[in-house]
């Protein structure tokens, strides 16, 4: 055996658990779940036969599912922009003050490293109504009128999405803070000295130097808001994405659909329809935001 | 120049309004703790007479079950972690510094399942437990996450950095492939271990849909299961659930305080959360 071998051999006994973990514990389970999705599989049974398409055809007739779809999209279509548009500006304005940055920064990150669990029935008794709730006693210290937040069907999906723009803002704001210094600052200086102001630095500069950045955060962000599942399940009455359905997300629906009524057949098959769309999303982004966002 | 620093003095304004965003539901979190049952009920931002009885509930008391909550998250979160940093840094070394024919599609394969999400694979995962007869045991609760593709990849750059030189020389000096690894590689990348240690550590603290699933029996939960479900249960007792909320973040709060720099490091390479 020559030595190239010998090293091959040691490469191969090295990798041979992990990668039996990989095909085990990742890639076996997906292509099990696709092929249990075409069938009427569900844990109260005894047997489970083939049903083709019917689950997909189920799942998409029904009117719970759609609404745990729409809820999902509003999620992201209005949590991922506000927390990249808000921890950009936050970064902007730290970069501008001479101290003070790292302390202000580790009391941004400190919402992202907590359990959402706690941090999400925190926020569950801060919404309670009047005279519990501390949100409302200072609505009413404003001279506000009182509300009903997590109680509410109009008020309860924004409350939940505003709490994860909280917990995600810190994380946003670390990445765009370490893309914004990279920048070189001759770069800022020459266009300062050729007469260029604040505003067309930022504008013609440091936003288009941070592109890249940006697009890997609205890429991360999206993805994170369309899984979006325990603060929904922990901030929502008997954890069923309530009032009324409002707030219920794919992940919380699939969750109850496997876990709650045991229609394992049908839960995979929503599951997958889920997973198509974070997939269809993330390469729509990188195509469109690739194209808008390189120079 | 005065403009600019009207400039910089806005920004601190708005900044530490933030900070007070951001603060506050912590500190209303453990100003809530110290209120007793009748307390919690007032409007005041500092308890009138704070006490500590919440904690001895929640830690003393035989009824609750957070001590053992907190015991199963600190024993699992520390063998997934070392198994994490075992592997991940062994699969990384491997594909850094050997040459094998296939070595490119391995290192695809594993970095592709970061593109299959958690919510995808628990209804498999569960399939896999229950034929198994891992439910409600700490094997069937660590068993997804033992080896993380995200830290593969992490610890693979890393070793990269590392002169081919080190690993020839070793094998010159008829060190065997496992040693030359453990003892002359691994002490060369300690920092990234350590970036993968805290991350993989505060995701595992953190995780919450596996560990629900995997267990049914409350002696098995994780304390975010544990508190999930002991807030569920506790109706109008605001006090404890507070207080069981500051107990789960306490080892969270330590670690982040002691490892701040690590932890900013890694958040500007990537996200922690699975």
């Amino acid at each position: 055996m020559t030595l190239a071998t010998k090293r091959a051999m040691t490469a191969y006994a090295f990798l041979a658990l992990p990668l039996a973990f990989f095909l085990a514990v990742r890639f076996g389970p997906m292509l099990y779940m696709m092929g249990r999705s075409l069938t009427s599989w569900g844990l109260l049974r005894k047997t489970s036969s083939f049903v083709g398409l019917g689950n997909f055809r189920e799942i998409l007739a029904d009117p719970v599912f759609l609404q745990s779809l729409s809820n999902t999209a509003k999620y992201a279509v209005f949590g991922a922009p506000a927390v990249i548009a808000l921890s950009l500006g936050i970064a902007l304005l730290l970069d501008l003050v001479p101290r003070g940055k790292g302390a202000y920064r580790l009391i941004y990150v400190l919402p992202y490293i907590t359990p959402i669990v706690a941090v999400s029935w925190v926020w569950r008794w801060m919404f309670q109504s009047p005279p519990l709730g501390v949100v409302n006693a200072g609505l009413a210290a404003l001279g506000l009128p009182a509300q009903e937040f997590l109680n509410s069907p109009r008020q309860a999906l924004p409350s939940i999405l505003a709490v994860n723009v909280w917990v995600e803002l810190g994380y946003c704001t670390t990445v765009f803070l370490a893309g914004i210094q990279t920048i070189p600052s001759e770069v800022v200086e020459a266009a300062r000295i050729d007469g260029a102001s604040a505003r067309q630095v930022l504008r013609k500069i440091v936003l288009p130097l941070l592109a890249p950045v940006t697009f890997f955060l609205a890429v991360m962000e999206g993805i994170q808001f369309l899984r979006i599942f325990t603060q929904v399940y922990n901030m929502s009455m008997q954890a069923t994405g309530g009032p009324l359905n409002s707030t219920k997300s794919a992940a919380l629906f699939i969750y109850q659909k496997a876990f709650v009524n045991f229609e394992m057949g049908l839960a995979s098959a929503a599951s997958l329809v889920l997973f198509a769309i974070i997939m269809a999303v993330t390469l729509v982004q990188i195509r469109v935001l690739d194209k808008k966002l390189n120079y | 120049m005065k403009v600019r620093k009207a400039g910089v003095a806005a920004a601190y304004a708005i900044l530490t309004l933030f900070s007070v965003t951001m603060l506050f539901p912590f500190f209303w979190m453990l100003m809530s703790s110290l209120k007793d049952a009748t307390q919690i009920f007032q409007m005041r931002l500092l308890p009138a007479k704070p006490t500590l009885g919440n904690y001895a509930y929640i830690f003393l008391s035989r009824s609750s079950r957070f001590p053992q909550w907190f015991l199963n998250s600190a024993i699992m979160a520390v063998c997934t972690t070392l198994s994490v940093l075992f592997f991940d840094s062994l699969v990384g070394y491997t594909l850094s510094k050997f040459r094998f024919p296939g070595k490119k599609l391995i290192f695809l394969l594993i970095i592709s399942t970061l593109m299959i999400p958690t919510e995808m694979l628990v209804i498999p995962w569960y399939a896999m437990a229950r034929s198994l007869k891992w439910v409600n045991s700490y094997w069937g609760i660590m068993f997804p996450g033992m080896i993380s593709a995200f830290g593969v990849f992490l610890m693979r750059q890393f070793m990269g950095t590392i002169p081919d030189d080190f690993v020839d020389a070793a094998r010159v000096d008829g060190q065997g492939e496992l040693r030359i690894f453990l003892r002359v590689i691994l002490p060369l990348v300690t920092p990234a271990l350590a970036t993968l240690a805290i991350f993989n550590f505060i995701g595992n603290w953190n995780a919450f849909l596996w560990p629900l699933i995997a267990a049914s029996k409350p002696r098995m939960f994780t304390l975010p299961v544990g508190l999930a479900n002991f807030s569920g249960e506790a109706g109008s007792d605001w006090h404890l659930i507070m207080t069981g909320a500051t107990v789960s973040m306490l080892p969270l709060v330590l670690v982040f305080l002691a490892f701040q720099k690590q932890i900013v490091r890694g958040i500007a390479m990537t996200g922690l959360k699975g």
